[in-house]
């Protein structure tokens, strides 16, 4: 016989995926241990910032008055970036912000927020330890080892983020591709009082979020993006370089971030800024392709440790889409614990849950988005291609115009793309996003 | 704008050092035949990595932001890297 468990569910990871899980099977009624390796609960943790925060509201309805959110976003800026030139489409709606559709967030504020929830339906919040490995019998995940002790349960949650070392050194999940993922490198920047209003044009709690394709940097690298999101006093600005385009182009990583932060039109917003702080993560890129087996005996797996993350070059989700995944995988482990099977089988109503959810279906909807990013063609030639016709229509010099459709057809000729290709990938775009 | 060099970059973050033990390792003759030492120095966003007089790759754990990008792009088998022990390693103030 096996030792009797010390809790019914032990979930390793603090951030948004784990604090979510154990909030809603401590509610529930079950004995839940919330293990964290960082001091406290987000202090290993960094994101862009915007969390598309509906899943969240479900979950904590005072979510958007209570906890520790930065500005409501309700315009979204999306700009194709050369060195010199760049070409923005900027959106506002009123309607994202009376919704609270998204918001900024700083991950070790929020998460703290979470677990402390976590904490308020008596789950056992257990930071400053590093889960090693997890504990198999016969087959079977019974619970996890922290250096010299062990741990048991009846299930487990891997919520240990996108470099989950417990599910990959169990075997349970494959060495990811480089062109399936991306380091994300961020600094929080603080203006002198009263700038970032008056630069970036927002008051009150009102919040713009810019992402841009392409980051200058003479041609940077494939798979190149920035961002620029605000909070309520900070900045929050990086770049995220696709690991494959990061090699092959040789260059060094804070050589592209810093000729993004000189780039004119992001100089024109953070020049005189101070840094506040300095950080790095991976991001997961491959979609719906790199969502591995998320039910196991004894072990769900949820969150960025999943694979669950989107990247569509207009917005990069992942917060909102761990939360889901919560959602999806709590039911199914108070199931499987009453019915007293904690097997793959008996946990498998996740991923029914999951398929069914808004985290499965946007996972597919987007599958082919991936595919779509790596055209390297985003990236140079395009941004350029769209400069140019504007160009051909603002910069006058005297020399006779002609109407846009010839200022476009001029320009594609220059840029030596062939108009079948540029249809081709128009096409490919609008079925991928 | 510009921003310090990296070294003052990370000095307003927050690190516990671990004086005992480093979370990374190298295999100094995998890394260098394998073109992953100039990969993971270049990549690496906190300069962690950087090569010694004698060719040698050197390593400065204490400012490890802990991403994880050195360990997906080094041949497997010329890095071992993992998380520092619990509570030790950069501890973000903000995220
Ligand atoms: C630069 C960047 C920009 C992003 N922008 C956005 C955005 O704007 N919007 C959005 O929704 N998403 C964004 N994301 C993605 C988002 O951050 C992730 O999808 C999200 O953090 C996933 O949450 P998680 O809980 O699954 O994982 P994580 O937040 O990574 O949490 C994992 C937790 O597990 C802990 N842990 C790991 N291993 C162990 C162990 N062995 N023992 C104990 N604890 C362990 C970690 O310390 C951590 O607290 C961005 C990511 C990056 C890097």
């Amino acid at each position: 016989m096996s030792p009797e468990p010390d809790f019914d569910v032990i979930v390793v990871g603090a951030g948004v995926a784990g604090t979510v899980t154990a909030y809603l099977l401590a509610q529930q009624g079950l004995e839940v241990v919330l293990i964290e390796r960082g001091e406290s609960a987000g202090s290993k943790n960094l994101s862009g910032g915007i969390m598309y925060c509906r899943a969240m509201t479900q979950v904590f309805p005072n979510f958007l008055t209570e906890a520790p959110i930065e500005r409501r976003i309700d315009r979204n800026q999306m700009c194709f970036m050369n060195d010199d030139s760049w070409f923005m489409i900027d959106y506002g709606d009123e309607r994202l912000h009376s919704g609270g559709t998204a918001v900024t967030v700083l991950r070790a504020h929020i998460d703290a927020w979470l677990a402390e929830q976590c904490e308020n339906v008596g789950v056992t919040v257990m930071p400053g330890v590093k889960v090693d490995g997890l504990l198999i019998e016969n087959g079977q995940v019974v619970g996890v080892r922290a250096g010299e002790d062990e741990l048991r349960s009846r299930v487990t949650v891997a919520a240990d983020g996108v470099n989950s070392f417990i599910c990959r050194d169990a075997g349970l999940r494959p060495r990811q591709k480089l062109d399936q993922l991306a380091v994300g490198v961020k600094a929080l920047l603080k203006l002198p009082d009263g700038e970032l209003e008056s630069r970036f044009g927002v008051s009150d709690d009102h919040g713009v979020a810019m992402a841009t394709v392409g980051v200058g940097a003479g041609g940077g690298a494939n798979g190149a993006g920035g961002f620029m999101y605000t909070n309520r006093e900070t900045i929050s600005i990086g770049l995220v370089l696709r690991l494959d385009g990061l090699v092959e182009t040789k260059k060094r990583t804070i050589d592209l971030f810093d000729q993004f932060l000189a780039h004119p039109l992001i100089d024109s917003y953070v020049h005189g800024a101070e840094l506040v702080e300095y950080g790095c993560h991976l991001i997961n890129e491959g979609g719906w392709d790199m969502v591995g087996q998320i039910v196991h005996n004894g072990l769900v797996v949820v969150g960025d440790a999943a694979g669950f993350t989107l990247n569509t070059g207009l917005t990069v989700r992942g917060m909102d889409l761990a939360t889901g995944s919560a959602q999806a995988a709590a039911p199914a482990i108070v199931q499987a614990i009453k019915s007293g099977d904690v097997s793959a089988a008996g946990l498998a109503s996740y991923t029914a849950n999951l398929d069914r959810s808004f985290v499965g279906q946007d996972m597919k909807t987007y599958a082919k988005a991936p595919q779509f990013l790596e055209t390297d063609r985003m990236y140079n030639e395009y941004g350029k291609l769209l400069t140019d016709v504007m160009y051909r229509t603002y910069g006058l010099d005297t020399t006779p115009r002609q109407h846009l459709l010839a200022a476009a057809r001029g320009a594609l000729k220059a840029s030596g793309l062939g108009l079948l290709t540029v249809a081709k990938d128009g096409l490919k775009g609008v079925r991928a996003l | 704008m510009k921003l310090p060099e990296v070294s003052d970059r990370l000095s307003g973050n927050r690190f516990v050092l671990d004086e005992e033990e480093s979370h990374i390792e190298v295999n100094q003759a995998l890394i260098k035949s394998t073109g992953s030492a100039d990969r993971i120095i270049a990549a690496c966003p906190a300069r962690v990595y950087s090569k010694g007089p004698d060719g040698d790759v050197q390593v400065e754990y204490a400012a490890c932001l802990e991403c994880g990008t050195c360990f997906a792009i080094a041949t497997p088998g010329s890095l071992s890297w993992h998380y520092p022990r619990g509570g030790y390693g950069v501890q973000f103030r903000d995220g």
